[in-house]
């Protein structure tokens, strides 16, 4: 099995996949590629998935519940210590309007009536205050929506363990190693690099924003587009934010980070001013003492979405042996991709249960730029 | 102020509190200049180590110099005159979020 893309997703999926017996190779790109992987705010998020699409909803929530084990197996098997916390996330809402959306949108939710969004909860500001004793809430907060399965990891920790796992378990990493086009000769897809051409029967693309133009080598579609978040980083604080936070959050060194802006500026990756200011705004309105923290850092990373914002996986029709996996949520989807979607891939049918995932819900011709 | 002469006797003596203890510094001394006049040797205490750490680069690269200056936490000393009155702390750990 080759699989095209060494980031959170396709690293998950070799080893999952590799954990099942399969020899798999996986070529990665260079430093300077737009890796999501390395720029992203390490969530485990559930709250805000599915109320579109409630397969995604059920898979983002088995994921999370799959997390811990997952965790565990990553730092016994390599000493990385991912920093998981699944405390519950916290969604917050400056302003009555912004709590009533929230509200609106769980409601929604839960008219599925799907078991694993039960939990899901709207927080008044007093609720709030009593989940978050001796920290100062700005006075327009109005609440925040609560999720207990909610948290977040160290992604950076998550990457490299997943590479170390895949050392432990002979698969190939080529680092360095830009897929470039792909050709298939007597039923064995080769793709040809800078560094030589690798041949493969089984070929997985999972190279996020890369994916776009290789898919259609295989008689695949990937129309993702790119969407910039920045993000805020503070110096080391005392702990003050037990729970994770879709905006704010604290890592277990004491940094807060703060994000993220949604911008569609293609493949840029600069740092603006205006988009600092927006972050800095709303940390402020929710968490007012924050206004004295000293930044450190800022930078930015480029979501992976598809036309509705949901994972797309897809098996060629016409390149039998070829697939496409694409998600905005890698590190939320680590879990499954590593345990569920490998084995299913592996299988070479996805069936049923992924259909819903799958590209015929896009539409023939249906790209990017219709659905942007 | 990337050059400026050094501050001269004349310019009058100040009492900053580093501490809580009066120390005498020329007016135009930094910060982190009178904590050391004061014989403090670790300015501030590692936010992920605990190790003690004191003013290194003096010109507001290192950030080793971090200290609560008149209340503000993680201000560079380095870079802050000093001020009749100041009071000058070490930083222990990292800063908590109500000031």
């Amino acid at each position: 099995m080759l699989i095209i893309g060494g980031g959170i997703v396709g690293a998950s999926l070799a080893a999952g996949m590799a954990g099942r017996g399969a020899k798999v190779c996986v070529l990665d790109g260079g430093d300077t590629d737009l890796r999501a992987a390395r720029a992203n705010f390490g969530l485990v998020w559930v709250q805000s998935k599915g109320h579109d699409m409630p397969a995604y909803g059920r898979w983002t929530r088995q994921s999370a519940d799959l997390w811990p084990d997952f965790s565990e197996e990553l730092a016994d098997r390599t000493g990385f210590d991912l920093q998981l916390s699944q405390k519950g996330g916290l969604s917050f809402c400056v302003g009555e309007e912004e709590l009533e959306q929230k509200r609106s949108r769980i409601a929604r939710l839960h008219n599925q009536r799907e078991p694993w969004s039960a939990d899901i909860h709207v927080l008044e500001r007093a609720e709030l205050e009593a989940l978050l004793p001796g920290v100062r809430l700005g006075a327009k907060v109005a609440g925040a929506s609560f999720c207990p399965q909610d948290g977040d990891c160290d992604p950076l920790a998550l990457l490299r363990a997943l590479h170390a796992t895949l050392a432990f378990q002979n698969v190939a990493l080529h680092r360095d190693t830009k897929a470039e086009r792909i050709a298939r000769e007597n039923g064995v897809f080769r793709v040809g690099t800078a560094k030589g051409a690798f041949a493969a029967p089984r070929l997985i693309l999972a190279a996020g924003h890369g994916s776009r133009e290789l898919a259609p080598q295989v008689g695949l579609a990937a129309p993702i587009r790119a969407q910039r978040g920045q993000i805020l980083v503070t110096e080391r604080m005392q702990s003050f934010l037990p729970y994770t936070g879709d905006t704010i959050r604290q890592t277990g060194d004491g940094t807060v980070m703060i994000g993220a802006t949604h911008e569609d500026v293609g493949f840029d990756l600069g740092t603006t001013a205006d988009g600092g200011a927006e972050l800095a705004r709303h940390a402020t309105e929710v968490f007012p003492d924050l206004a004295q923290a000293k930044l450190v850092r800022t930078w930015a990373g480029l979501r992976v979405l598809t036309p509705d914002g949901c994972p797309l996986y897809a098996e060629s029709e016409t390149h039998e042996g070829a697939a496409l996996v694409t998600c905005h949520s890698g590190v939320t989807l680590a879990a499954a991709h590593a345990r569920l979607l490998a084995p299913a891939l592996l299988a070479g049918r996805l069936g049923e249960a992924f259909a819903p995932f799958g590209p015929a819900r896009f539409g023939k011709g249906d790209d990017v730029s219709q659905a942007a | 102020m990337m050059f400026r002469k050094p501050p001269e006797a004349a310019a009058g003596l100040i009492t900053a509190y580093v501490q809580g203890r009066p120390v005498q510094v020329n007016a135009g001394e930094s910060a982190a200049a009178a904590a050391m006049l004061a014989g403090l040797v670790a300015t501030r205490y590692s936010p992920v180590s605990g190790a003690p750490r004191a003013p290194y680069c003096m010109m507001g690269i290192c950030f080793e110099c971090l200290m609560v200056i008149d209340g503000i936490a993680s201000r560079q000393a380095c870079l802050v005159p000093v001020q009749e009155g100041m009071r000058i702390e070490p930083q222990d750990g990292r800063r908590s979020l109500a000031p």
